[in-house]
């Protein structure tokens, strides 16, 4: 253990302190390989951008690592088979995130799980030039794995008038409950760093600054005995607060720079990734693997062996759940963590995908009754971007969307936390997803009949 | 899979996140109320039982009117009344009137305070003025005697509680009890009162507002839960006491250019901790809060020295809650990340 003094430690102003945590569920569990499903269900949007098109058809016959779902212009991410065996079919299927149904590639299980021929090969990455690198990344499929799933080409491609100084790398996990980020940092430490270095070495930039936080000091000690005689690779311990690894607050915290809610890092010359997307990089371009699988932490009070999973893209999440020793008595089923998890309506169809890296069963999950707003000022105080939540959710309840417009409801990140603190309880993330919607209609319908 | 049975409970869909904090509106209200005790009890001691009475009405008919006006709004009536906010209003009121008042002044005000100033602009979280304080101005114009006389405190004051207490109690109503000048008064020769007994409450006064420690008991613990900010009070406070010291008061009475008699004596610790801090009628943000206090602080000393009245808290809280749409438009939080100059 380290000794640090708690006021020297970096973070961000506003934000909140979740009061349950529920690391210690699965803080301590070794991932281990979920058995490998019967049938997996590729869904073809499992990034931000395009979705792909199937390129297999109904009885093809598949092997691991086989592209499957080509991107769709830039901004759009490759899918690979996770499992080697037959296309079943390619068919709408509900997609746990957005809530509708998408082209999915539904693969049943061969016994055979070799990679295909060109996968999983080794190849010498000191050789390596940055469009090499971009291009095996971009041909990976990879992803933000973090949740936000931008394409990580994308990010290794920044504007030519833009310099990227510093890359950062957020090994905060400041999701409550989630530990995926954590096994793996502990477990894969020195091919994180390799990733990191490449993603240094694809966008030409000297200097990296790996934020941790504090209640993840094991993993600060680790790192900081990797790096130690690297003074460009600097790693800092950050407080434990929510949402600490949200691109804004992590660069507020490690490097002292703000920029407004809708820019992206590049605007003050840094790129944020993951540990996990760093991982996978680095497996990416190392080992010539497309992103096929995850770590994903099952847990909850819903669980009975709360635990990390190394899980294959597209397992269906009953298998998972039964593997935990799920309760029939579950009521609550969330894709993520609990401050930003999207809840599931359907048990029996919800697959994972890129994004996925909790699954969270509660079974006392509460519904919350809401008032009206009090005008305590809470979620002012503790809102990371400087909004006015409360009023932002009258305006929505209101349908005064212009009003929420010019309260730049637009820019508000989802991350929960005025809601979180609400005394009233109003679903005030509900209200601004809402107001989003409607506001993206209004555009739409006002650019067509401008058109 | 539909022919399959399904013994699952169903499953909840809603937005996140899906967790929430433990605070909510009915434990903030009562936490007020909580934190109003102390100085109902010091009331109890210096005014007598009959003030335990008018409270009881107060708070009473605050409620019974809260909760027919939720039964006409279709709202849930036992969780509109179980937030709480209809007690404090009615304890409030109460706080804010003459012990010896007759009994249908806190039913008329508490009912005021509730039907139109609350419920007409929408109830909890719309009104614009703080409904105990928009009641007491209603009350000053209906009944300008009844809410102006009848100061009436016991002989023994606080240093003699318990003998205080049974003697009113065996010898009837009020018996033992004078009426003198309160604090405030500007009238010459109008009692001077000591600091100390400023302090302990043990003065002439409304029936919550003259103990100085039971409301800073009361305060604490609140600011300590975080329900209220501690600036509002602090900077409210300390403008009264700085505009006291500069400006040159009318009266002539010796403490009028007493800064510490100024805070202490009258309603400026209750409208202080438990008024201006209200805060559906305060702004959102700090800067806000901060202005919406020092001007109540500006205001009240502006009374006191230059009107008719004695006290200068109720109206000036109430113009600050006027002023703060106002306020609120000219203190909105800034959006992150346009603090910084673009090079
Ligand atoms: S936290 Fe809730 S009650 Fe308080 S101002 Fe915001 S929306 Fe209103
Ligand atoms: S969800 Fe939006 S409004 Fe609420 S705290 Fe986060 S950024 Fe602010």
């Amino acid at each position: 253990m380290i000794p640090y003094v708690k006021s020297k430690l970096k973070t961000f102003v506003g934000g909140i302190h979740p009061r349950e945590d529920g690391k210690h569920l699965t803080r301590d569990t070794k991932e281990i390989a979920a058995p490998l499903p019967k049938t997996v269900y590729l869904l073809m949007n499992q990034h931000i951008g395009a979705p792909c098109k199937p390129i297999v058809k109904k009885g093809d016959f598949v092997k691991k690592g086989q592209l499957v779902g080509e991107s769709q212009g830039f901004v759009s991410a490759n899918i690979h088979a996770s499992i080697s065996g037959k296309v079943l079919d390619v068919a709408p299927w509900p997609h746990p995130v957005t809530g509708t149904k998408s082209p999915a590639v539904i693969i049943e299980r061969a016994d055979d799980d070799s990679w295909i021929e060109g996968a999983d090969v080794p190849f010498d990455p000191d050789q390596i030039t940055p469009d090499q690198i971009r291009q095996l990344v971009q041909s990976a499929g990879i992803v933000g794995l973090g949740g936000a799933t931008f394409p990580t080409h994308v990010k290794l491609t920044p504007p030519r008038d833009k310099t990227i100084d510093t890359v950062v790398m957020n090994g905060a996990e400041c999701e409550p409950y989630l530990t995926c980020d954590y096994r793996l940092m502990l477990d894969k430490p020195h091919e994180i760093i390799q990733g990191l270095k490449l993603v240094m070495k694809c966008i030409g930039c000297k200097n990296a600054h790996i934020g941790i936080e504090a209640n993840k000091e094991d993993v600060y000690a680790l790192f900081k005995s990797i790096v130690s005689d690297e003074p460009n690779i600097k790693v800092d311990l950050l407080e434990v607060k929510y949402p600490q690894g949200a691109e804004h607050q992590l660069i507020k915290a490690l490097l002292h720079r703000e920029f407004k809610p809708k820019q992206l890092p590049l605007e003050v010359g840094a790129i944020v990734i993951n540990v996990a997307t760093a991982f996978s990089i680095y497996e990416a371009v190392r080992f010539k693997r497309p992103l096929i699988q995850r770590i994903i932490t099952v847990t909850g009070d819903g669980v009975e062996k709360p635990q990390n999973f190394l899980v294959r893209l597209g397992t269906p999440v009953k298998s998972l759940l039964e593997e935990a020793m799920a309760s029939p008595h579950i009521n609550k089923i969330i894709f993520g963590g609990p401050m930003m998890g999207i809840a599931q309506s359907n048990r029996d169809t919800a697959v994972t995908v890129k994004g996925t890296g909790g699954i969270l069963a509660l079974r006392s999950a509460q519904q919350f009754r809401s008032r009206a707003c009090i005008r305590c000022g809470r979620c002012i105080e503790h809102c990371p971007y400087g909004l006015n939540p409360g009023e932002l959710s009258i305006q929505s309840e209101a349908q005064e969307f212009n009003l929420a417009q010019e309260n730049n409801v637009m820019e508000c990140k989802e991350c929960g936390c005025c809601t979180y603190i609400c005394p009233a309880k109003r679903p005030i993330v509900h209200l601004i997803k809402f107001a989003k919607v409607e506001i993206a209609k209004q555009t739409a319908k006002k650019a067509a009949s401008a058109g | 899979m539909s022919n399959q049975v399904r013994n699952y409970s169903p499953l909840i869909i809603s937005a996140s996140p899906h967790i929430r904090d433990v605070e909510s509106i009915p434990r903030i209200m009562w936490s007020v109320v909580l934190a109003l005790i102390p100085a109902g009890i010091a009331g109890l001691f210096v005014f007598g039982y009959y003030c335990l009475y008018i409270i009881f009405l107060s708070v009473a008919t605050a409620v019974i009117t809260e909760a027919i006006i939720a039964w006409q709004r279709k709202m849930p009536v036992f969780s509109t009344i179980g937030d709480g906010s209809a007690v404090v209003t009615g304890i409030l009121l109460a706080y804010i009137l003459p012990p010896g008042v007759s009994w249908y002044v806190p039913v008329v005000g508490s009912f005021f305070a509730i039907a139109i100033v609350k419920h007409t602009f929408g109830g909890l979280g719309n009104n614009i003025w703080n409904p105990a304080l928009a009641a007491r101005a209603f009350l000053q114009v209906a009944y300008p005697v009844a809410v102006n006389s009848d100061w009436r405190i016991l002989h023994h004051g606080i240093g003699n509680l318990v003998h205080n207490i049974v003697k009113i109690d065996s010898e009837g109503n009020m018996i033992d009890a004078v009426t003198r000048a309160t604090p405030l008064a500007k009238e010459a020769g109008a009692e001077t009162y000591h600091l100390a007994q400023l302090l302990m409450g043990n003065v002439p006064g409304c029936i919550g507002e003259t103990s100085v420690i039971a409301l800073l008991l009361g305060g604490m613990y609140l600011i300590y839960k975080r329900y209220i900010k501690w600036y509002i009070p602090v900077y409210y406070i300390a403008t009264v006491f700085i505009m006291v010291l500069i400006l040159p008061p009318q009266m002539k009475t010796p403490w009028a250019n007493n800064p510490f008699y100024h805070i202490f004596a009258g309603g400026l610790f209750l409208g202080a901790f438990f008024m201006a801090t209200d805060m559906v009628t305060s702004p959102l943000t700090k800067p806000g809060l901060v202005i919406f206090a020092v001007g109540a602080g500006i205001l009240t000393v502006l009374i006191r020295f230059y009107s008719g009245y004695p006290e200068g808290v109720c109206y000036s809280i109430l113009l600050m809650n006027t002023a703060t749409p106002l306020i609120d438009r000219f203190t909105k939080p800034r959006l992150y990340g346009t603090r910084i100059k673009r090079v």
